[in-house]
């Protein structure tokens, strides 16, 4: 069973490193001849993927810090600050969720043309800072803070941005490595909002850049291959490294209520 | 004491951009769904008109919108049992003290929901082409004749359907695992203390435990899978004869290649209201199952 789950991968780590036009034969060969990295350097060198690569990590970089920023703030004031309308507006916020996130994607597009956000990172990056999800995350794990704990700090004369920072950020600190993993994960992978809002290949994520190389160069299997690994390799490793929390993370953001 | 002023300020940053990039615009897409923002309006917004209905009227009029309702649906009721089933399968192989390097299992049954949608598809159009696929090739050892399996309209949807049952099944399989992990040893226990065979063990004690597990995997399975739209768009292209047009395909083309803004946001109400309708009749129906 777990061959089925990762020969894909497998086979498609495999045929990168053959030469082009070795994957086209019959049988199907498993092992590359003479591996070489040739299908690497025609992508890096004449396709731009090194771009794709680099806009990726930008993008996916900009997204997970500044989202983390914003769903923390949210997520510790939902369960630890006291205003007026606080429940009813987290559950109108949980309601949204119903709401798929294609149905925004016309207008929000407008409205992205009309400030001039069109093909830029700005465009990509502005509407995943922040996310019902998250703040749902930071929330459950916050609630477990100490109110004594806090109350101390205000008794002292701290201000909230103080205690925010030195008391709640630390004992935050499991859940900011979760969130941190599953907004990267989310915005390395997102392909339909990237795919609108960049019309241009300057701008282009690994996703987008390699599905419309996989449009001009179809039969190239090897040279796909090689990009495909470009595309899932970081996001692989990341969860291989990480994925205690990722899975943990998983969990705790299933179990709503 | 903390300020109401204080937490304001703490919710402010998310709230502005929840409220600006997705609220605002989930307005706007129903004010946008009753116009005929077209091309023309893009250029001038004074060509814009109101319609009412009109965008709506004129959909449930297409056979193109129907089909690819009929696509999606047809993903959806396929799709969301197998990629249940193999969660469900895969979860309880993992819980079963016969399992060895449980771990590592895990983790190689995960990797694949880890993955970029385009790259994996990409791997998996390799896989099913007709001529040096994998797979044709291993039916060619057993003498079935090679399935053009993304070219021919009877085969690419299931083909789509294989390949999502692939990509997802991990996910669930982690949310079945720790609900299985829950149910109490000691029912399983005195089950095989009565004699009761395996597959009474399965029907009689792990199903009525999964039930509330069950349900929430499923709403969220179908909510995700009435989304389909990167499989097609790389697999296929919607063809072969536009036989995996899903509806957020049929939203995309209409609003970003041809730029009817106005019409393809009554496509995007349309795919909500059916997602909303079947959520709804899921929760129903599983209070109902209670009651009983």
């Amino acid at each position: 069973m777990a061959a089925v789950a990762l020969f894909p991968l497998l086979w498609m780590l495999s045929v990168s490193f053959m030469a082009p036009g070795e994957a086209s034969a019959l049988p199907p060969p498993l092992l590359p001849k003479h591996p070489s990295g040739t299908n690497y350097r025609e992508l890096f060198v004449r396709a731009g993927m090194g771009r794709y690569l680099l806009n990726s990590v930008l993008v996916a970089g900009a997204i997970t810090a500044l989202s983390l920023v914003f769903n923390l703030m949210a997520g510790y004031a939902f369960a630890k600050l006291r205003f007026a309308g606080r429940e009813r507006l987290f559950q109108a916020l949980l309601g949204a969720l119903v709401i798929p996130a294609q149905v925004a994607m016309l207008p929000l597009f407008l409205l992205l043309k009309y400030l001039g956000l069109v093909n830029s990172y700005a465009g990509v990056i502005a509407p995943a800072l922040a996310s019902v999800f998250g703040i749902f995350l930071v929330r459950q794990y916050a609630r477990d803070i100490p109110d004594e704990l806090l109350e101390a700090a205000r008794i002292d004369g701290a201000g909230e941005w103080h205690i925010f920072a030195r008391i709640v950020l630390p004992l935050l600190k499991p859940i900011i490595v979760t969130l941190a993993i599953f907004s990267f994960l989310a915005a390395w992978n997102d392909f339909m909002w990237p795919l609108i809002v960049l019309t241009g290949q300057e701008h282009y994520t690994l996703p987008i850049g390699l599905a419309s190389l996989a449009r001009e160069h179809a039969q190239d299997s090897e040279l796909m291959m090689a990009g495909s690994v470009v595309t899932v390799l970081p996001v692989l490793a990341l969860f291989l490294a990480l994925q205690r929390h990722y899975l943990q993370g998983l969990l705790l953001g299933s179990v709503k209520g | 004491m903390n300020s109401p002023r204080s937490a304001w300020l703490f919710l402010a940053p998310a709230l502005v951009v929840l409220g600006v990039f997705f609220l605002l615009p989930v307005l706007a897409a129903l004010v946008l769904s009753l116009t005929d923002y077209d091309l023309y309006a893009l250029a001038d917004i004074r060509n814009l008109r109101f319609v009412g209905l009109g965008n709506y009227w004129e959909l449930l009029h297409r056979p193109l919108f129907w089909s690819a309702l009929g696509h999606t649906l047809y993903f959806v009721a396929a799709g969301v049992p197998l990629s249940m089933g193999a969660s469900l399968g895969a979860a309880m192989l993992l819980n079963s003290p016969l399992a060895r390097c449980k771990p590592l299992l895990r983790t190689a049954l995960f990797a694949p929901v880890v993955t970029t949608v385009v790259a994996v598809a990409v791997i998996w159009r390799y896989l099913f082409n007709t001529r040096y696929g994998m797979a044709n090739y291993v039916l060619g050892l057993v003498g079935i004749q090679p399935v053009d399996w993304l070219g021919d309209p009877h085969w690419a949807m299931p083909t789509i359907i294989a390949f999502a049952v692939w990509k997802n099944f991990g996910y669930n399989m982690i949310i079945f695992l720790a609900g299985l992990q829950a149910i109490p040893p000691e029912l399983y226990e005195a089950a095989r203390i009565d004699g009761a065979s395996s597959w009474r063990q399965f029907r009689h004690i792990t199903l009525p435990m999964l039930k509330p597990t069950m349900l929430m995997v499923a709403i969220l399975t179908v909510s995700g899978y009435f989304q389909l739209f990167a499989e097609p768009y790389v697999m296929t292209e919607g063809g072969p004869l536009q036989s995996t047009v899903s509806v957020l395909y049929l939203m995309y083309d209409e609003g970003f290649k041809w730029w009817n803004l106005g019409s393809a946001s009554a496509v995007a109400f349309l795919l909500f209201l059916v997602m909303f309708a079947v959520t709804a009749l899921m929760l129903r129906l599983s209070r109902r199952g209670e009651e009983t």
